[in-house]
């Protein structure tokens, strides 16, 4: 399968005509000018498939489960399928030594411009002992791997920002990417699990310009988490008229109204769901009537609860009834002292005479 | 002599209560008192905002009352009250406050600051910041009597000279009279005509009234240094001596600290209810309009303004006689807009009118305007009032400015108008 | 630390603290202020209509005679941004759910703009105040650190709150984590500052009605 990007497409019975409007609507997502998406399409339609390694660590392969389960074959799907991804565990048919020689062999041909996508969150507990490949340890693997990377592409939450195993209490030590890698460029491609246009599109704006797109102070690409889901949000109407859904079964759920009392995320976290939307513009989260989990953000799975809405405090009164008791304990033992002190000036009391009145 | 810092100190202890740490802790410096305080509004000093004069017992609060004040005390964070500040102090709480309470009715918190004040002069009177005139003054009344001085003898002069004018017999230590008479030393100098007046009162309404040789003065200057001890020796004679020739009234002459003396504090200085009632003279009057004993030969035609006298109406709660006695005998009455309890003082209360050094009587004299404007407002040329301390003062912003107001104490009006 | 861990902090741990500061300081204060005691009033006491504590607890929120006039920036500042800070706090729908949260109570809330506009003129009112602080000399000479501090503590919540809504400066989460901090400072410095006032304003009238009600005064 060598050879331009188009041909292969068009193999798949993917025109031209196609692909230049999805390149022209992957260039809009980007916020690219309109011209980047013809630059996008010519480049990408002749490009020669850029040598992948996809190193899964620890991870529940839901970010690969996001980007090839589609129900019909989609662009980022096919697109996907043509870089030359030489080390994907899940996906190869490799196994064992057989795999790891392919990485080595890859590695070594493409030393310093394969391009390396890591999913999953690096344990550094036990010297990393939580989680090996081949009787090595995932940051090792992560270290030697990028050593000769053009540049990292950290796919998911996990290995963007740590995800649910670096969750409190972290047993493993879990730590992301960029912790790790400190000498390449990363893009973070973060949710649990990323939108798939939000990957290809990087994959496009790196093919197409040789560079990686503009991201933010998280290491995201701008053009994709540069809102939050609540500016975005079509329910986002109803939080300005005040009109809340108190459960997920009320007259106010029904109609559509904001989920923000129920706990949605949205204010806070940056992802492209409201307007890319999920399973082919289907639908979203929010749209099927759950508030936003902030999956995108780091540290989501400690943000103090799901269905408790932002405003609203983890465990506020968690000292209340000590600190009551305390507060109370003090005023009662100052009390004590004052009224000690005033009896005693009481009772010490000198009579005044007119004497006293002058030096 | 012995007043020391310690002794101040050691009074404001004795006198901080709840209601003085809940104004200290409810004070958010918004200066709306100041806009209450004559001091303040005629000179526009600063200073003189009334929250201000009470920074000394605030900080003895502080240090003595309060945990955190108690911490910062401990760890030398906060400095002590000193014998210095207390001496800067003493111009803002004697010469320039009047205790007229104005400024107790105004405050957004509800902190009641005249009274502050007058807990605060229980410190200042004992380590020796009061003013040399108002220790003079309270040094008479507990030693001679009065705070003029004067003795009996003078007094039963008076009597003779006003049962004379008058042709009435003016009973004294007659047991079991109705009211026990009282007087303040100004009215038998200055004002003896209210004398004759009461005679005249007393003998239409055909009510038995008495003095007593024992306690003829009412005023207290011991309230007004701020002293508890001295003003209860001064208040004691007049409640033995009352007690003694068992009457069922006294009567309170129009002064107003002398009403406020032993109407309202009396009891609590020396500690327990009196056995008999304490009546402002205006209160009596106004009983006798309503039972109408007090009717009128004929009406002064003057236009006249009222000053009501701080501590009989605004701090003494005589709030309704005065205008219905004053139409009695005016016909034309002009009410002003601050009357009644929002009326403002006449500079010379709360013992300010005893101290005579430049400075205080200067400074008397500027918050004095207030008045001037509000006769000049009214366009009257007369103003009548009910207390002889009010009297002395507005005379004497009256000769400062040269104005040719004509001054009236209203009990002696009514009695000049009285139907025979 | 991360904007979200910034957020999560304030709304748990730091809240938690806040909220414990708030109520040890509340009860500390009060009962160390309204132990002190007072002596009974011995003399015989006059009755008169409208004279009570209570009577002056609500009669002090509205200016004496005459006093308007002569301090209108104080009245009308003053009110404006009491009421408020009254509205934003009890009628915004995020606060409204955070007192739901604290004590399971709830009531109905107003629009998100109009709450905006709120907080807008109420930082005007505030502003003022200050200006007036600044410009007159009672109050000048009144001030101290105190005063500008808690103007601070006060003003800082409104505006991170507001700014945080109208996405200014800084992004969302940033905004409310700082606007939720910003409101736990408050907390912890009012017990101990003169914004106690919120508390002990009731007792403080309540004495100065009592007290002058015993003489037949309404006040």
């Amino acid at each position: 399968m060598q050879g331009p990007l188009i041909d292969t497409l068009a193999r798949q019975g993917v025109t031209r005509r196609t692909f230049l409007k999805y390149c022209a609507t992957l260039a809009s997502m980007m916020a690219l000018p309109p011209a980047a998406g013809r630059a996008m399409a010519e480049a990408m339609a002749a490009v020669r498939r850029p040598s992948v390694i996809w190193l899964p660590f620890q991870e529940c392969t839901g970010c690969t489960e996001s980007i090839t389960r589609s129900h019909s074959p989609t662009i980022e799907g096919m697109i996907f399928d043509m870089i030359s991804l030489d080390y994907q565990e899940t996906l190869m048919a490799a196994a064992g030594h057989q795999a790891e020689e392919a990485r080595q062999n890859a590695m070594k041909a493409n030393a310093g411009k394969y391009l390396l996508i890591v999913d999953g969150s690096i344990p550094l507990g036990q010297n990393g002992a939580y989680s090996c490949i081949g009787g090595r340890s995932n940051v090792d693997i992560l270290k030697e791997a990028a050593g000769g990377a053009a540049a990292v592409i950290a796919v998911g939450t996990c290995a963007s920002y740590g995800g649910i195993p670096k969750a409190n209490p972290n047993p493993t030590g879990a730590v992301p990417v960029s912790d790790i890698v400190k000498d390449k460029p990363i893009v973070n491609i973060p949710g649990c699990p990323p939108i798939p246009v939000v990957m290809t599109g990087v994959l496009a704006h790196y093919l197409t310009f040789g560079s990686l797109p503009e991201l933010d102070d998280k290491g995201r690409p701008k053009s994709f988490f540069g809102e939050t889901i609540h500016d975005r949000c079509y329910r986002r109407p109803f939080y300005d008229q005040g009109k809340f859904a108190k459960t997920f079964d009320d007259e106010g759920a029904r109609r559509g109204w904001c989920l923000f009392e129920l706990g949605c995320k949205g204010p806070v976290t940056h992802n492209a769901c409201a307007t890319v939307k999920w399973n082919g513009g289907t639908s979203w989260p929010v749209e099927s009537g759950h508030g936003c989990l902030g999956c995108s953000e780091p540290d989501f799975w400690d943000g103090g609860g799901f269905y408790k809405a932002l405003s609203a405090p983890a465990d506020p009164l968690k000292f209340a009834a000590a600190a009551s008791v305390v507060g109370a304990a003090v005023g009662v033992g100052v009390s004590f002292a004052n009224r000690a002190k005033k009896n005693k000036a009481k009772a010490t009391h000198e009579t005044i005479t007119v004497a006293d009145l002058e030096k | 002599m012995s007043a020391s810092l310690e002794k101040g100190i050691h009074a404001l202890k004795e006198v901080i209560d709840a209601p003085i740490a809940s104004y200290f802790e409810s004070c958010v410096h918004c200066g709306l008192c100041a806009e209450a305080c004559l001091f303040h509004t005629e000179t526009g000093d600063p200073k003189y905002t009334p929250i201000h004069k009470v920074e000394p017992l605030r900080r003895v609060y502080e240090r003595e009352y309060t945990l955190l004040g108690r911490l910062k005390k401990m760890i030398g964070l906060s400095k002590p009250v000193t014998d210095a500040e207390l001496d800067e102090w003493q111009e803002l709480v004697y010469d320039s406050c009047t205790l007229c309470g104005r400024c107790s009715l105004v405050c957004p918190v509800g902190n009641d600051i005249v009274y502050m004040v007058r807990k605060l002069r229980e410190g200042m009177a004992v380590s020796g910041h009061a003013p040399a005139g108002i220790r003079s003054a309270t040094k008479n009344t507990v030693e001679s009597g009065g705070p003029m001085g004067l003795k009996w003898p003078a007094v039963a002069n008076v009597l003779r000279k006003a049962e004379e004018s008058t042709g009435l017999r003016i009973p004294v230590d007659q047991e079991g009279a109705e009211y026990m008479v009282l007087l303040s030393s100004m009215e038998i100098v200055n004002y003896p005509e209210y004398i004759d007046a009461l005679a005249k009162i007393f003998h239409k309404a055909g009510i038995s009234f008495t003095l007593s040789s024992e306690a003829y003065e009412a005023t207290n200057a011991g309230i007004q240094i701020g002293s508890s001890d001295l003003a209860k020796v001064i208040v004691s004679r007049i409640v033995d001596a009352a007690e003694k020739l068992k009457v069922k009234n006294v009567l309170s002459p129009e002064c107003g600290h002398a009403y406020m003396a032993i109407r309202w504090e009396g009891p609590n200085l020396v500690g327990r209810p009196f056995k008999f009632n304490v009546v402002h003279v205006l209160e009596l009057l106004d009983d006798l309009r309503l039972k109408g004993v007090l009717t009128m030969r004929d009406k002064l035609k003057d236009p006249l303004i009222l000053h009501d006298p701080c501590q009989i109406v605004r701090r003494g709660g005589v709030l309704q006689a005065p205008e219905p006695l004053i139409r009695q005998v005016a016909e034309n009455y002009i009410p002003i807009a601050d009357k009644q309890k929002l009326n403002w003082c006449c500079g010379g209360g709360g013992g300010a009118s005893a101290i005579h050094t430049e400075a205080a009587e200067a400074l008397r004299a500027t918050a004095f305007r207030i008045k001037k404007r509000q006769i000049e407002e009214a366009g009257v040329g007369t103003m009548v009032t009910f207390c002889a301390n009010c009297r002395i003062t507005i005379e004497e912003g009256f000769d400062h400015y040269e104005m040719n107001t004509k001054l009236l104490g209203l009990t002696e009006l009514l009695a000049a108008h009285l139907e025979a | 630390m991360t904007d979200l861990q910034f957020l999560t902090w304030t709304r748990g741990p730091g809240l938690d603290l806040a909220v414990a500061v708030f109520l040890l300081g509340v009860l500390w204060r009060l009962i160390e202020i309204y132990t002190l005691g007072r002596k009974k009033d011995l003399a015989a006491p006059r009755h008169a209509p409208g004279a009570s504590g209570l009577h002056t607890v609500f009669r002090r929120s509205l200016p004496p005679p005459g006093m308007l006039k002569r301090s209108p920036v104080s009245y009308i500042g003053g009110y404006v941004f009491h009421i408020g800070l009254a509205i934003i706090v009890f009628l915004g729908a995020p606060h409204v759910l955070l007192i739901k949260n604290l004590v399971g109570v709830s009531w109905p809330t107003l629009p998100s703009q109009f709450i905006g506009l709120t907080a807008v003129v109420t930082m005007a009112a505030m502003v003022l105040m200050l200006a007036d602080r600044i410009n007159k000399p009672v109050k000048r000479f009144l001030s101290t650190f105190e005063d500008w501090f808690t103007w601070a503590v006060t003003f800082l919540p409104v505006l991170t709150g507001w700014m945080a809504t109208q996405h200014l400066l800084l992004p969302y989460t940033q905004m409310l984590a700082l606007h939720i901090l910003s409101a736990e400072i408050l907390l912890v410095v009012l017990p101990f500052s003169k914004l106690f006032h919120g508390f002990t304003l009731f007792g403080s009238r309540w004495y100065n009605g009592r007290v002058n009600a015993h003489k037949g005064v309404p006040v």
